[in-house]
């Protein structure tokens, strides 16, 4: 084990698929010359060259779908959206042609395509450039979502991601590639499609993934301290959703939170809540409850937007409702 | 239902340069995938107002000059990918008239298994990649497959085709200009058949041609006015490709055409005079053709009358083959939705 930062783990998985497979190239808005917006790729041009990592014009469209063609044709890209947000203007593409093709020509197409694209706010970008849409893109059969919240997770996410033969949307959070965690040294992967509990405890559930799982962690140390034992699940992957620990905790603590950086309306929270009702509902001693962002585009002003947010404080005040 | 083939043209001259040279087995050939095309789609038409066939129907009828003519320029190891008028590019792809019948009637026989439809047939083992029904979006996934053989140093053209409808759309633009900037091997190919939809290329752009949009991304560009003459095609084609072949980077060709039904199945017409519709007939490309075969003495008419009723005959095998085919069980629902495992959540 190594004490590593997100950004490195992402880093590391890109540079060790690359070194594993010539398939594996990556292609997207200042990747190259420039070292990644966030860094992540920084040294790659250097160490790979033009022909593997590719700088593109700003063209969300082209890149996502130059990432679809090349992988019909045997690649494995990977596609960066410099965010999330840019992710709108090539919405045909992510949602309307990768996770269809293989479908709809009866199983004749492979797109072993992957898009990283980082998300979220709190750095007082705007009402543009500061979301969480993560629920939109999981809504679709045909993609798989996955958002890692530790670095352990995101490199072996990544690695499964890279090699999976699907279209794997791979949302990171742009305020998280400084957190630090404990990563194996050895080539591991994690697999797509399975949650995870995080912390064990037995008074209450709370469900989250991403920058919630953060405020999750946080939130359940400080409830220790009140003698509440908090059990975390991290569901790591919207699509497919892996209800398994999900209800397995819940139903040993019949009471859960759910907390997610996007807005509430038509969520995660909305999908988890309705399927722990059918499928749990005798197990329910309260409400279960959401944490979320308010309902409004995120404003510039910091206070303004901090209060948009969900903070640990939410997340206590919900435990403390279904408790 | 099945029309007669027109050929008021008879005076007319038709190319003599290389694309023109083929033997007699050829040229026969290339009649029969014409005719084919023709009769295979007049035969989905009464399919679907008989209740056969669902969803919409876009007929290629009046253009089968424009695929045949290209696709017959193509070499194995270069890939074609189009929109949604596809059954023709399917046809001359070499998906047999069953595949292309059965996947209309959504039959588990079908080229797509039933889950794809007039809009989506594609045949990797035949290099034909569909078949794409949002307007536009194939284009710059064509511009990545193309990347895709540069990459791994394929040898090979990605011939992209899309119609007149389709140059006004973001993805045309994102998709040229990647051509461009990363060299690409690829062929564009506009099919300009004067209307997308219902509104001509008049109402819709202020160009007067629409090879003149390649100009704005520096690509080479060529228009060919007279897109019903197959030996035309050919050797438009053969130049374009000769371009591309050569390590040049991209090619826009456009070729006007002129499609002789609506956009799909149940288009009222609104947009324009059955007088124009009538004397574009007069150019009927099957007419051209028959008309050059015969008067060039390659073929004389008891021949093409025969390849002619080959061809009925073989739409009605298709038909009863579409017919009798089961359909997809139900239990197969989720089958395709993912690649290996297909746990969708």
């Amino acid at each position: 084990m190594a004490e590593i930062s997100m950004r490195q783990a992402i880093s590391d998985a890109l540079r060790e698929e690359m070194l594993r497979d010539e398939k594996v190239f990556i292609l997207g808005e200042e990747v190259g010359v420039w070292g990644g917006t966030y860094a992540v790729t920084k040294g790659f041009y250097e160490e790979f060259g033009e022909k593997r990592i590719k700088d593109t014009p700003i063209s969300e469209a082209a890149i996502v779908a130059a990432g679809i063609g090349a992988a019909l044709v045997g690649l494995r890209p990977v596609a960066e959206l410099m965010t999330i947000n840019f992710a709108f203007v090539a919405m045909d593409h992510i949602v309307n042609e990768a996770p269809k093709l293989h479908t709809m020509f009866g199983g004749q197409f492979k797109i072993p395509l992957v898009i990283r694209a980082p998300g979220g706010g709190g750095r007082q970008l705007g009402a543009t450039h500061s979301q969480t849409p993560d629920a939109v893109f999981a809504h679709f059969p045909g993609l798989k979502v996955v958002s890692p919240g530790t670095p352990a997770d995101a490199k072996g996410l990544l690695k499964s991601a890279i090699r999976d033969d699907n279209p794997v949307l791979f949302l990171e959070h742009a305020a998280m590639y400084q957190v630090k965690g404990n990563v194996p040294e050895d080539d591991f992967t994690e697999p797509i499609g399975v949650s995870k509990v995080q912390r064990e405890g037995s008074d209450v559930t709370i469900v989250s993934y991403c920058r919630g799982l953060q405020l999750a962690m946080q939130a359940a140390q400080q409830l220790a301290g009140e003698g509440i034992e908090a059990e975390v699940v991290d569901l790591r992957t919207l699509r497919p959703l892996d209800m398994g620990p999900v209800l397995e905790s819940f139903k040993k603590t019949n009471r859960a939170v759910i907390v997610e950086e996007g807005w509430m309306s038509y969520g995660v929270g909305a999908e988890v809540s309705a399927r722990l009702y059918e499928e749990a509902f005798d197990y329910a001693d309260a409400p279960i409850k959401r944490v979320a962002q308010k309902e409004v585009p995120l404003p510039y002003n910091r206070a303004l937007e901090q209060s948009a947010l969900p903070q640990v404080e939410n997340v206590l005040a919900a435990v403390k409702e279904v408790l | 239902m099945k029309t007669e083939i027109r050929n008021d043209r008879a005076e007319r001259k038709t190319t003599d340069k290389p694309a023109a040279a083929l033997n007699k087995k050829d040229h026969l050939e290339l009649y029969h995938q014409m005719v084919l095309i023709r009769r295979i789609e007049e035969r989905a038409a009464a399919l679907y107002q008989e209740g056969f066939i669902g969803g919409f129907l876009h007929l290629y009828i009046g253009q089968e000059a424009v695929s045949t003519g290209l696709i017959s320029m193509r070499r194995p190891e270069d890939r074609v990918i189009t929109a949604y008028r596809d059954h023709g590019v399917a046809i001359n792809c070499g998906i047999s008239a069953k595949q292309v019948m059965a996947e209309l009637l959504g039959k588990e026989t079908g080229i797509s298994k039933g889950r794809g439809g007039s809009m989506h047939m594609a045949d990797v083992s035949k290099n034909y990649w569909g078949g794409h029904a949002i307007v536009g979006a194939h284009i710059p996934i064509a511009a990545g497959m193309a990347m895709g053989d540069q990459y791994q140093g394929n040898k090979g053209v990605t011939i992209c085709m899309f119609g007149d409808g389709a140059v006004n759309i973001g993805f045309f633009h994102e998709g040229l200009n990647l051509s461009k900037a990363w060299k690409l091997p690829v062929l564009w190919v506009c099919e300009n058949n004067h209307y997308g939809m219902g509104t001509s290329v008049e109402r819709a752009t202020g160009l007067k041609e629409i090879q003149q949009r390649a100009e704005g991304y520096g690509i080479p560009h060529s228009r060919l006015e007279d897109g019903m003459d197959i030996l035309k095609v050919r050797e438009a084609a053969e130049d374009a490709l000769e371009h591309v072949r050569s390590g040049k980077g991209p090619y826009f060709l456009e070729i006007v055409t002129y499609r002789y039904q609506g956009h799909s199945i149940g288009d009222p017409q609104r947009y324009r005079k059955k007088e124009e519709v009538t004397q574009w007939e007069k150019t009927d490309p099957i007419g051209i053709y028959s008309h050059t075969l015969t008067a060039e003495k390659i073929a004389n008419k008891n021949e093409l009358a025969r390849i002619e009723e080959a061809v009925d005959r073989e739409v009605e095998e298709a038909v009863d083959f579409a017919k009798t085919s089961p359909e997809p069980r139900l239990d197969t629902l989720f089958d395709y939705v993912y690649s290996g495992d297909n746990k969708n959540g």
